[in-house]
């Protein structure tokens, strides 16, 4: 005891007790409602209050022993939580307090965290609430916090639109560095224009790696990366700066040889490549061993080259290198094409 | 100068003054193409010119663009909902006012609003100091006092006394009706 403690008790009417605590009950020692606050009047409704039975209004939600009011002075001090039985059927928790001179029981409640939905449902003011009560502050930083969470969702979707955007504008493939299909695209159309016209020809390469599949599934995907980047290292160190190199899909690989017009040129650095690539590859001191076949088509070979004719071809004979036992470099075979095929329309 | 205070700014022009002037100003002002973030932190340097450049392009005194945009924060609902949870009438708003920027820390922690000292000699009279912080923060408060004024139904005056000073004249608390305030959400409801 700190020698100031008063043990007189306090006299407090029904009207400042409702102030200080707007949704406080007192309740008989028999059971029967004697005095109710203003805030939790309200949540009661229409309908006699005084003279009610205590356990007719609510029901005790915990403790689950609370089954009478024998028991409340049991519970005294504790957290309890009761569910009104009119109104919306709002759930209160509360504390209850033991009167001085057998005068029953105090019982504060308060709403919990559903105070958002009651100050909607009893559509409460700032008046309900005793101005020690934090429950303003809480729907202010309720509003508050749907606003900051607003910005932040608006600024994602900013920042997601700006990702997709770059990601749609981007040309180079993340992994190898080399072009993407896009990029490649781009290139090609360049190319079969300038070729038209006669300003210049070249060789388009389709190379697609032989044995990739099985490294990948049974060394895993780094070591498949690992290998798609020594791939890209590979095509690097045969081609020119002024080639194109992309990589069009997850072992697919496109090279545009710019002047090339000699097929059998051609086919050596076809070959050239497939020899580089047959180099085991360590990966965690485990040897992965690819190849690749190679179909080659040459804008030489059209009277006016056309992207997807020319893929076409150059796939075509990329099956061919496979069909006769992969590790090779096919050149499709101008004449089954008619020279000079008619443009349409 | 927060994000959040820049954006103010670039909303209340361009939603104002048109997205074109607007685009003017930015530019002038060195302000990017997407203009400002809300949830980034920008030099005071920046917003600076931003005001300037604003009142260049107006021909407006700077104090008087930036009460104008004190009133125009109010006509925002949902900041003029947080703003009416400082008080149940004028006087009760004003009384807590000084508040405001620790509410507003609660909200966003580094926002960065000056701390205000709340004077009220008389009832009806009442003196908000800015201790410190940017000056434009006076008359941003001034438009902001008007424009709650007007919400709540009061009749003030409410002036700029100097750089960091706005004073306050409560003429008659319940002038007007006022508009409603409700305290649970409206889309809640």
């Amino acid at each position: 005891m700190d020698g100031l403690t008063v043990q007189d008790a306090a006299l407090v009417g029904t009207d400042a007790l409702g102030r200080l605590m707007p949704m406080y009950l007192w309740v008989t020692p028999n059971g029967l409602v004697r005095a109710v606050g203003p805030t939790l009047k309200k949540l009661c409704g229409a309908g006699p209050l005084i003279g009610t039975r205590f356990l007719d209004l609510f029901e005790v939600e915990k403790p689950r022993a609370l089954l009478s009011m024998a028991d409340v002075e049991a519970f005294s001090g504790q957290r309890i939580l009761v569910t009104l039985k009119r109104g919306q059927g709002t759930t209160l928790r509360g504390q209850v307090q033991p009167l001085d001179g057998g005068q029953g029981w105090i019982l504060n409640l308060s709403f919990g965290i559903s105070v958002a939905e009651a100050v909607r449902d009893y559509r409460l003011t700032n008046a309900d609430f005793a101005p020690t009560d934090l429950t303003v502050e809480l729907l202010y930083l309720t509003e508050v916090k749907a606003a900051v969470m607003g910005e932040l969702a608006a600024l994602n979707r900013r920042l997601e639109a700006a990702r997709a955007a770059s990601e749609a504008q981007a040309l180079t493939d993340a992994l190898t560095g080399l072009g993407n299909r896009r990029a490649l695209d781009a290139e090609l159309i360049r190319a079969c224009t300038l070729a038209a016209r006669g300003e210049g020809q070249f060789a388009l390469l389709h190379l697609d790696l032989d044995f990739f599949k099985a490294v990948n599934d049974t060394l895993g995907h780094a070591a498949g990366d690992l290998v798609l980047t020594e791939v890209a290292g590979v095509l690097r160190e045969e081609t020119r700066k002024s080639d194109t190199i992309a990589r069009v899909g997850g072992d697919e690989f496109v090279i545009l040889l710019r002047g090339e017009t000699d097929p059998d040129r051609v086919e050596r650095i076809g070959a050239r490549i497939i020899s580089e690539l047959e180099r085991p590859i360590l990966y965690e001191g485990q040897p992965c061993r690819i190849s690749g076949s190679i179909g080659v088509t040459l804008s030489r070979f059209y009277a006016s080259p056309d992207p997807e004719m020319m893929h076409s071809d150059a796939d075509e004979a990329t099956y061919a290198s496979k069909r006769n036992g992969r590790g090779r470099c096919t050149v499709w075979d101008g004449s089954s094409r008619p020279a000079e095929p008619e443009p349409g329309a | 100068m927060h994000g959040l205070i820049n954006r103010s700014l670039q909303g209340f022009l361009r939603d104002t003054y048109g997205p074109a002037l607007w685009s003017r100003i930015a530019e002038a002002a060195g302000v990017g193409a997407e203009g400002f973030e809300a949830m980034l932190t920008y030099e005071d340097d920046l917003t600076d010119r931003v005001i300037e450049a604003a009142a260049d392009a107006l021909a407006k005194p700077r104090e008087a663009l930036l009460e104008d945009l004190g009133i125009y924060l109010v006509s925002l609902e949902p900041l003029r909902r947080l703003l009416r949870f400082g008080g149940v009438d004028y006087v009760d708003f004003l009384q807590t006012v000084d508040e405001l920027p620790e509410r507003a820390r609660l909200a966003v922690a580094d926002i960065g609003l000056p701390d205000l000292i709340l004077d009220a000699p008389e009832p009806d009279q009442f003196t908000l100091h800015f201790a410190a912080g940017h000056p434009g923060f006076a008359p941003v408060f001034a438009g902001i006092l008007r424009a709650m004024a007007d919400d709540y139904g009061a009749f003030a005056l409410v002036d700029l006394d100097g750089e960091r000073k706005v004073k306050v004249e409560l003429l008659q608390t319940a002038y007007a009706s006022g508009r409603a305030f409700d305290l649970a959400r409206p889309e809640d409801a």
